[in-house]
């Protein structure tokens, strides 16, 4: 047994107290040495945890430790427990692994911050909510995490808050997430309500004795949280604007584990899922629309970190769409590679920032590649991985998924071939960028141009790093390996991999498995291809084309005007009929005008009253004697 | 240890502490704002040993004490609490010091009326919670408006008369209600029995006729919705807030807006089940329209001050949903959501105030960027504001969670409605905050103000200590209600049924004539 579990969050706990309570009087130094350092223990300890869970048999492999009771009434309990399992020892690897990277990248990225102390503070929470979200044993630990990163996610995309924008971001996050939670929280209630807890193996191992109808509503509620945090449609509004926070933060945060939450949850909850086909051609069709959505916008950005940022929506929803066929494992290997390349990707643009003096516009940039060697190869290789080219992570993972898209009991052809044209897309989009930014003329402005510089080591470090695991990441997930990924994950998601061994049909053969796989390279390539056309050979072609279809560019460059929609239709609207009805008419004129005026008809009627008090001693005694003869009359005609 | 009279002790320390203060000359007014200061420090600190000698196992009441009175009306004075009433003596005392500390340098004019009237008000609202005699708690209900009358009146704001006769007129209103109710209770039981008495302990246990429970739990219903503030009764909170000194405000908020609740638990569901039960729908309908209401109201203000105001309309809304859901989840938390109004709601109006002492105005519109200039306030503030909104691991979110679990057993659709409200919150707080605290500042006059000092950072950390300890970890809290809350709901449900198995019978009875 294990006791030592507890430790993994505690320590970026304590980094956090020790950098937010005194890090004001620290050097740069040293509150870089504890912030990563503290994420650094708590990888080590991690490892330490993963090597004793592989010595138990797979299908024991989980530990739990229970702190102490959170609270309870009646018959509702919760505990403070951590659940140490397959699962979530992939996703604590993943997030101390690739967060200690970002914390130390951060060290060279923030240096000479005025608010480099807070800013470890709060990476250092964010982390710790993170790892809370992904050991929670209970789906309320799970919803203390995911709002505690929501928190951090606040926090560090307002981090230089005297920017009103950056700020207004920060808010629009939060305020969606919240959106998001709110159908978290009414998925948590049902779950309460009829399993009468929230422990993830209560909670799994009766899910066949509720109602379908039930599951199928416990699972969509639960997905509306999912698309809040993990950026899908309707909700995915908040994430390019996101990309206002410190690009590390970018690269933690928003790509490389907060936005992967929902994927997470909803692999978590797959016992629930699968026993509801609506709830999961839901996840399924979600996913995938906004894998295509998000990749046309991503097309026109003119922004490398807005281009990235679209690239997650997008790649988020492939993850979404292994889910929602009952692929799993396929989403959570997924989560994994793109935890790398897009966390690289992403270092990779914060590099090319830190050279061009926090420049992000692609037009901007251009021949690159010369004056910053380790970025740029780095960066090809991120890119390489995401586009799927065989070799590469991205590719092991990303075809996984088209795979079960079309051969699932759960998915469908026409999954396949949209999942097969956005990843054609995101060929073309992420190239596109490569070439702007690394090839061609220079467009740096030219007082720009004198300082270009390749980063620290510090910085380049990280990079390669990651390079390394952008490549060889996607080999522990070829099937039948020892130790593949699948079969290591097989104990968490048994329900699910039992129900698509049940519906498997015949049309599953390896011939098809390679032609599909032909295919998407194909695509990819010519994806590549294309842009390598456009923005290497033709480097006038795309205004032109721009001019030609300008509609179809306005569109995109606008993003659907979604935004405006939402603003237009939502906000306004309701902050107005709050304003001037709820508050100005119902509340001032209505509920006050009445107090008032019962007030002011007893007023009037005391102020006629009081002028019978005249102070003329005549007029009392005419009073008097007029009461008088009332009296007696009566008493004498009754 | 258990036959001291902690009851007494902490009920009557502060009045007699105004009583000291009455002998100070004049013009000490640091030495009574020490005095004051101690007197309260000193009820607190005999008040935390009830805390830790309180038996959670039984929903008897404790440290009762019971001395004779009026015998003829057959009032005595009877004072006792329960889990339900615990931790409101215990956040009264826990927030008394921090009030007077945080009036330090805020309050000028006559001090000595000023402490004497916060010390009479500290033992009236204790008196409320502690009473177990019908009477003696209508004294120190009433006892409790005339100080905070005068708190509104004369140390308030500029239209600070207008708001304390709205305060005063408002809840006379109610109390007029309930003290006809009351009496008329008091004769009826009196007649039935043949002995007339105020003793709580006696109506807790007898079963009125459903007819008149109706009447009587309208009666004091509408005097406790009138304080919770349920919609529509709470045009009265905004004013007296915006006109309240932060002392004033943060009373008003920390305990005032309790007696409400805490009045529907102590009375009107014990005493008359059957109408709770009857009238559970149309609260909870009520409850439900405050939460999103007073959210959405305080969205549009432009006063701070204002915002919070209208925010607790929101968050008592959540209280009123939890305690007519009857289940145990609702219950405790609408209680601790009561101890979480207090304490969120409560640093609020003391960090609006602090921001006041600076800038003499409250407008949001006078702020921006505030963050920079001040770090500490903004990290106070900032704390504050998500416990308010409800953020798990503070302990706003608890009491929220609990609360719209146990209705959802209830009414799934009103819960729905209800849980929206964590959105709104989430809104009307943080665009407040970023408008006052972030951006780049904008007025000349906010580019010179001085950050927290000593004695503000003191009147805030214990408070922060307790969100953050309700946050992470409930049970000790909850534990020490559990059998009280269980108690309470067996008996609305028993006494429910027999008083109506008694109305089978009388018709039946009457069917045999």
């Amino acid at each position: 047994m294990n006791d030592y579990l507890w430790l993994i969050p505690f320590f970026p706990l304590l980094g956090f107290l020790i950098n937010g309570l005194l890090g004001r009087n620290f050097s740069e130094k040293m509150v870089g040495i504890i912030g990563a350092g503290a994420i650094f223990l708590s990888f080590v300890t991690t490892l330490l945890t993963f090597k004793e869970l592989l010595t138990l048999e797979p299908e024991h492999r989980i530990f739990i430790q229970k702190l102490y009771t959170w609270m309870a009434t009646g018959n509702f309990s919760v505990d403070v427990a951590f659940r140490f399992d397959a699962l979530s020892a992939v996703m604590t690897l993943v997030v101390t692994g690739v967060g200690f990277l970002i914390h130390v990248y951060s060290i060279g990225y923030m240096h000479g911050d005025r608010g480099f102390f807070r800013y470890f503070a709060f990476l250092n929470l964010f982390t710790f909510a993170m790892l809370l979200l992904v050991l929670g044993n209970n789906f309320l630990i799970l919803f203390l995490g995911w709002e505690g990163v929501g928190l951090c996610s606040y926090l560090l995309i307002g981090f230089w808050y005297e920017k009103i924008d950056y700020a207004n971001a920060g808010m629009k996050a939060f305020i969606v997430n919240r959106i998001g939670d709110f159908g978290f929280l009414l998925g948590m209630f049902l779950i309460f309500k009829h399993f009468g807890s929230l422990d993830f193996d209560q909670v799994f191992s009766n899910a066949a004795a509720v109602p379908p109808g039930v599951i199928t509503a416990i699972t969509l509620l639960l997905f509306v949280g999912a698309t809040g945090k993990s950026a899908q449609i309707p909700l995915y509004v908040w994430l390019p604007d996101a990309m206002a926070g410190p690009t590390p933060v970018s690269a933690l945060i928003h790509a490389a584990t907060m936005v992967t939450a929902g994927v997470y949850m909803v692999s978590r909850a797959s016992a629930l899922y699968i026993l509801s086909p609506l709830a999961l051609s839901v996840v399924a069709v979600i996913g995938v629309a906004t894998a295509l959505f998000a990749a046309t916008m991503a097309i026109t950005s003119q922004d490398i970190k807005k281009v990235l940022a679209y690239s997650t929506i997008s790649q988020l929803g492939y993850m979404f769409l292994a889910a929602g066929v009952g692929a799993f494992s396929a989403a959570i290997f997924h989560l994994m590679t793109h935890a790398f390349f897009k966390a690289l990707l992403f270092l990779g643009a914060g590099s090319v920032m830190h050279a061009l003096s926090n420049e992000t516009n692609l037009m901007k940039m251009g021949g690159l590649r010369k004056h910053l060697p380790i970025t740029f190869w780095t960066f090809l290789v991120g890119g390489l991985a995401i586009s799927g080219i065989p070799g590469f992570s991205g590719f092991f993972s990303k075809d996984e998924i088209l795979w079960k898209a079309f051969s699932s009991p759960f998915g469908s052809p026409v999954l396949w071939g949209v999942g097969a044209v956005a990843a054609g897309i995101t060929a073309f989009y992420i190239f596109r960028m490569i070439y702007l930014a690394f090839y061609g003329e220079s467009r740096v402005d030219p007082e720009v141009a004198l300082h270009i510089h390749e980063s620290p080591k510090v910085m380049t470090v990280p990079l390669m790093v990651l390079a390394v695991l952008s490549i060889i990441g996607g080999y522990v997930g070829i099937p039948h390996v020892y130790m593949g990924l699948e079969h290591f994950l097989e104990p968490v998601f048994e329900p699910a991999s039992v129900a698509m061994a049940a519906g498997a049909a015949g049309h599953a053969s390896a011939s098809t498995e390679f032609t599909l796989m032909g295919i998407s390279v194909v695509i990819a390539l010519a994806g590549i291809y294309l842009a390598y056309q456009l923005y290497v050979m033709n480097p006038e072609k795309p205004r032109q084309l721009a001019q030609s279809m300008h509609g179809l560019y306005t569109l995109l460059f606008n993003k659907y005007y979604v935004d405006e929609i939402y603003q237009a239709v939502f906000v306004k609207p309701f902050v107005n009929l709050s304003n001037v009805f709820f508050w100005r008419f119902f509340d001032v004129k209505i509920i006050d005008g009445i107090v008032n005026g019962v007030a002011r008809i007893f007023g009037n009627i005391a102020a006629g009253l009081r002028r019978m008090q005249t102070g003329i001693v005549q007029m009392y005694a005419l009073s008097l004697m007029l009461g008088a003869i009332i009296i007696f009359g009566y008493f004498i005609l009754r | 240890m258990s036959d001291f009279p902690f009851l007494t002790t902490i009920t009557a320390l502060p009045a007699l502490g105004a009583l000291g203060l009455l002998f100070f000359p004049k013009t000490a007014e640091k030495g009574q704002k020490l005095f004051a200061l101690l007197v309260t420090l000193a009820t607190f600190i005999v008040s935390v040993p009830i805390y830790f000698n309180f038996d959670p196992s039984t929903p008897a009441f404790q440290f009762v004490e019971q001395y004779s009175w009026i015998e003829v009306l057959g009032a005595s004075y009877h004072v006792g609490i329960d889990g339900i009433s615990l931790f409101m003596v215990l956040l009264t005392t826990f927030l008394a010091p921090l009030i007077i500390l945080s009036s330090w340098t805020a309050i000028r004019k006559s001090v000595k009326g000023f402490l004497i009237s916060m010390l009479l008000l500290e033992t009236g609202m204790l008196g409320v919670f502690v009473s177990l005699d019908l009477l003696l708690f209508y004294v120190f209900w009433e006892a409790m408006l005339i100080p905070m009358y005068f708190i509104i009146g004369i140390w308030g704001g500029e239209r600070r008369i207008y708001a304390a006769i709205k305060f005063f007129i408002y809840t006379m209103v109610g109390s007029l209600l309930m003290m006809v109710a009351l009496i008329v209770m008091y004769l009826y039981v009196g007649r039935e029995t043949g002995t007339y008495t105020f003793d709580y302990l006696v109506f807790r246990e007898y079963l009125l006729p459903a007819g008149i429970q109706t009447w009587l739990f309208l009666a004091f219903g509408l005097s406790f919705a009138i304080k919770v503030p349920i919609f529509p009764f709470h045009t009265w909170l905004p004013d007296a807030h915006v006109e309240a000194p932060t002392a004033g405000s943060v009373v008003l908020a920390g305990v005032l807006l309790k007696m409400g609740t805490y009045g529907f638990l102590r009375f009107c569901l014990p005493l008359f089940p059957n109408a709770s039960v009857q009238f559970a729908p149309l609260i909870m309908i009520l409850a439900v329209i405050g939460i999103l209401y007073g959210a959405w109201v305080a969205m549009v203000q432009p006063d701070i001050k204002k915002l919070v105001a209208y925010s607790s309309v929101s968050h008592l809304g959540f209280v009123m949903l939890g305690i007519f859901t009857f289940t145990h989840q609702g219950m405790q938390g609408g209680l601790i959501q009561m101890v979480n109004h207090g304490l969120s709601t409560g640093a609020l109006f003391l960090i609006v105030g602090m921001i006041y002492e600076r800038r003499h105005t409250r407008l949001i519109a006078e702020f921006g960027g505030l963050a920079r200039q001040l770090p500490i306030f903004a990290t106070f503030f900032m704390i504050v504001t998500l416990s308010s909104i409800g953020l798990p691991g503070l302990n706003g979110f608890i009491g929220e969670f609990l609360v719209l679990l146990g209705a959802f057993q209830t009414n799934q659709i009103l819960t729905a409605f209800a849980a929206s409200g964590v959105i709104f919150a989430a809104v009307y707080m943080l665009w407040m905050f970023r408008r006052v605290m972030f951006g780049p500042i904008t007025r000349e006059e906010n580019k010179s103000l001085a950050d927290l000092n000593l004695r503000e950072v003191v009147v805030l950390i214990p408070i922060i200590v307790f969100i953050v300890w309700i946050g992470v970890w409930a049970q000790p809290f909850l534990g020490k209600m559990e059998a009280s809350v269980d108690h309470l709901i067996r008996l609305v449900d028993a006494k429910k049924t027999a008083v109506l198995q008694m109305n089978d019978q009388h018709m039946w009875a009457r069917g045999d004539k």
